[in-house]
């Protein structure tokens, strides 16, 4: 019997304090939100998994965690439990490593719709499925009224990284070039747009989506790829500086090339924000020797999440910048790193 | 995008820098003795830089930048009269997101807002309007900034909160209009201008003829230009031109946004809700005798300073904070200093640590320098 067919044992339509104060209230939320529908294949406080992937000599484990904050909770394109799936794979993805297990802690907001909860839980088992990992062990608590932004949700995630890999930013290399597996944008446009109180409309959706299938058709067909980010906070302007830091490298973007979708531009041309410094929770950027770029894009449009896969620009000798755009219009600016957050401007 | 790519067109810009070439040899302008182009408005400013204009044209075309960024020319003062109504019990302030960064002597709003004063950035006055019919226990303060361009838009909210009798709802008005420090950096001796590129936005309201006296009194071309690359290389060659022929004229080259007379319905709100005030302080000009709008007496119900008793409403009077120590703002914004040439940009003053608001507003010119380049990547 699944958790949708099963009657109820919540009497509340939302959360109270009672859920999370240890007693009968908290264990129906639990069992009837999170383990019917993440299924840990233990009753005890901890997950415990089999080491068999880390016999491989050589192998390496990867464990990584992230906190995921977002109003509103549920967006075109995604919703907060999909993100916190999403955003640790991910991560885990772009070293290098294969996930395998997450855990999931909740801060729950007293007032909370548990229909809400209900449907962030069943996208993030949706989400995990399509990953192929497993929810294995979480926590929640309860937090009152004012305390919090609804639902908070922290995930941290372990993977492997197989014999021989060895992804990182110092990696890269003056003539590598730098490759998107999709436009640029679209989760912080989305994102804006869903709040409503810009009066827009956009058939935008969040590009929030898990990398690791990518990931791996790229290492399988471009087995030189020297390194993988997500440009998440910040957008890409962030990811390449930090990048282009780390490898001593500048890196030189062509701004004709860069994917964004006239929707994105539009919005941002309006209220005077700078699509390089958007979120995004979809889309990476990758350094690969010039002369496996074909391979790699080949292998990234190859799949669903990297369709739009494209070249932006090239790691060139450090010079004082880490970043620089050559515009459209044949000049050259620089892609400094954002300072604050981007502020919408007056006229 | 559509009417928006048509207006940076690489291969008509390659034309139009042609033709600017000729016409600035023609006069005989070089490197040494440049023609000096004010673009009054911060919004050129940055086109300027974020297309490399700067660079592209004719070595003997010297942009000189301008007073018309609104929140770069508030002075201290002001940002201290807006944080204290901001901090005060029961108040939502809300502001552009232009404003929230830019420093007051007791911080910004920012980190009023940190420190527990509810700041809130709005997209539009009518955004705060509509926060104050849904908490009628609180007081809403809107910080009304801008020039001609953002007047129209406080002012209609004023008639709708007055129709509605809204009682929680009041504008913190900071509103300034284009024509009077234009005037004052004219009568200025040190300042050597040689024509103008006016804001388009503006005119889109007031229209052209506010300008008129620039040519009349002064003998110097204005030229009313739109935001794209392709507009303001345009507008350079017809001011280029108006000087090689020896004509000094109002003209306008965003003609299809600016109507010559403005937008009439815009004009009547404005001189509804607004008067003249006798003088307003300016950031670097100091005070300008009618340069600022105060509401009339009969919206004063919608007055922030008038409710709060701050700022030019305050009983005991205003004291004028001064500018922190080192920051040239003021020479920069009047276009007496570049602002690589402040001793305290990328080093005192950088976007983080702002000592003026040129640094933090989106179209403060140290922004445009920081952001684009100038200065950095010209150390290459």
């Amino acid at each position: 019997m699944n958790a949708e067919t099963k009657p109820s044992r919540l009497r509340d339509t939302r959360i109270t304090m009672a859920h999370g104060g240890g007693g009968r209230a908290m264990r129906d939320l639990i069992e009837e939100v999170f383990t019917d529908v993440f299924r840990p294949d233990s009753d005890e406080d901890q997950a415990r998994l089999s080491a068999e992937a880390l016999r491989e000599p050589g192998a390496r484990l990867a464990f990584t965690t992230d906190s995921f904050v977002v109003t509103p909770l549920e967006f075109p394109g995604g919703d907060i439990g999909k993100l916190a799936v999403c955003g640790t794979v991910n991560d885990l993805a772009v070293g290098g490593a294969q996930p395998l297990w997450l855990s999931a802690a909740f801060i729950i907001e007293e007032g909370t719709e548990i229909a809400q909860l209900k449907r962030i839980v069943a996208s993030m088992a949706r989400e995990a499925a399509i990953a192929g990992v497993r929810i294995v062990t979480g926590d929640t608590k309860v937090v009152g009224r004012g305390s919090g932004d609804g639902v908070f949700i922290t995930t941290s995630g372990v993977g492997v990284i197989p014999p021989g890999r060895d992804m990182a930013a110092r990696h890269i290399r003056p003539g590598d070039v730098a490759l998107v597996n999709g436009v640029l944008g679209d989760h912080g446009a989305t994102i804006l747009a869903a709040r409503g109180d810009l009066a827009l409309s956009s058939p935008l959706q969040s590009d929030c989506q898990s990398l690791n299938g990518l990931i791996e058709a790229v290492l399988a067909a471009a087995p030189g790829t020297r390194a993988a980010r997500d440009a998440t906070r910040g957008g890409l302007a962030s990811c390449l500086n930090e990048m282009a830091m780390s490898a001593g490298v500048t890196v030189a973007l062509d701004e004709a090339a860069l994917p964004l979708r006239p929707e994105v531009r539009g919005m941002c041309e309006i209220l005077g924000l700078d699509p390089l410094y958007l979120a995004n929770e979809g889309t990476l950027v990758l350094f690969v020797p010039e002369d496996q770029a074909g391979a790699a894009l080949a292998a990234m449009h190859a799949t669903e999440a990297g369709r739009d896969a494209c070249l932006i620009g090239r790691a060139v000798e450090k010079g004082t910048i880490p970043v620089t755009l050559r515009t459209a219009f044949g000049g050259t600016r620089i892609v400094d790193m954002l300072v604050g957050e981007q502020l919408p401007r007056i006229c | 995008m559509k009417y928006v790519e048509e207006f940076r067109d690489p291969s008509k810009a390659h034309a139009l820098l042609a033709a600017i070439a000729r016409a600035a040899d023609a006069i005989g302008a070089s490197a040494e003795n440049p023609i000096r182009i004010m673009e009054i408005c911060g919004g050129h400013t940055h086109a300027i830089f974020r297309y490399g204009l700067d660079k592209l044209v004719h070595e003997g075309v010297e942009f000189i930048h301008g007073p018309g960024c609104p929140v770069c020319v508030l002075p201290m003062t002001r940002v201290d009269e807006a944080v204290e109504i901001a901090r005060r019990p029961g108040v939502i302030f809300t502001s552009f997101g232009d404003a929230m960064r830019v420093p007051g002597s007791k911080g910004s709003l920012l980190q009023a807002k940190a420190g527990g004063a509810d700041v809130r950035t709005v997209y539009s006055p009518l955004d705060a309007l509509e926060l104050a019919r849904r908490n009628p226990d609180k007081e809403v303060v809107f910080f009304g900034l801008g020039f001609e361009t953002t007047t129209p838009s406080t002012a209609l909210t004023i008639q709708v909160a007055a129709r509605e009798q809204i009682p929680n709802f009041t504008i913190f008005c900071n509103h300034i209009t284009v024509p009077p420090p234009i005037k004052a950096l004219l009568d200025d001796p040190y300042m050597q201008l040689d024509g103008f590129v006016g804001p388009g936005h503006v005119s889109m309201v007031i229209g052209i003829h506010p300008y008129d006296f620039i040519a009349r009194d002064y003998g110097k071309p204005l030229v009313v230009a739109g935001f794209e690359p392709l507009d303001l290389l345009q507008s350079v060659l017809m001011v280029l031109e108006q000087i090689r022929t020896g004509r000094a004229e109002i003209e306008n080259q965003y003609a299809r946004v600016v109507p010559e007379h403005g937008n009439p319905v815009s004009i009547a709100a404005m001189a509804d809700v607004y008067e003249e005030r006798p003088s307003f302080e300016w950031r670097g000009l100091g005070e300008i005798d009618a340069s600022g709008l105060r509401i009339r007496d009969k919206y004063l119900a919608y007055d922030a300073e008038t409710k709060f008793g701050i700022g030019y409403a305050a009983s005991t009077g205003r004291t004028p904070v001064p500018e922190p120590e080192g920051c040239a703002c003021g020479k920069v914004m009047t276009g007496r200093m570049k602002p690589t040439a402040c001793p305290q940009f990328g080093r005192g003053c950088t976007p983080d640590t702002p000592l003026g608001a040129l640094m933090v507003s989106s179209e403060g010119a140290c922004a445009a320098y920081w952001t684009y380049g100038g200065a950095r990547l010209a150390a290459e």
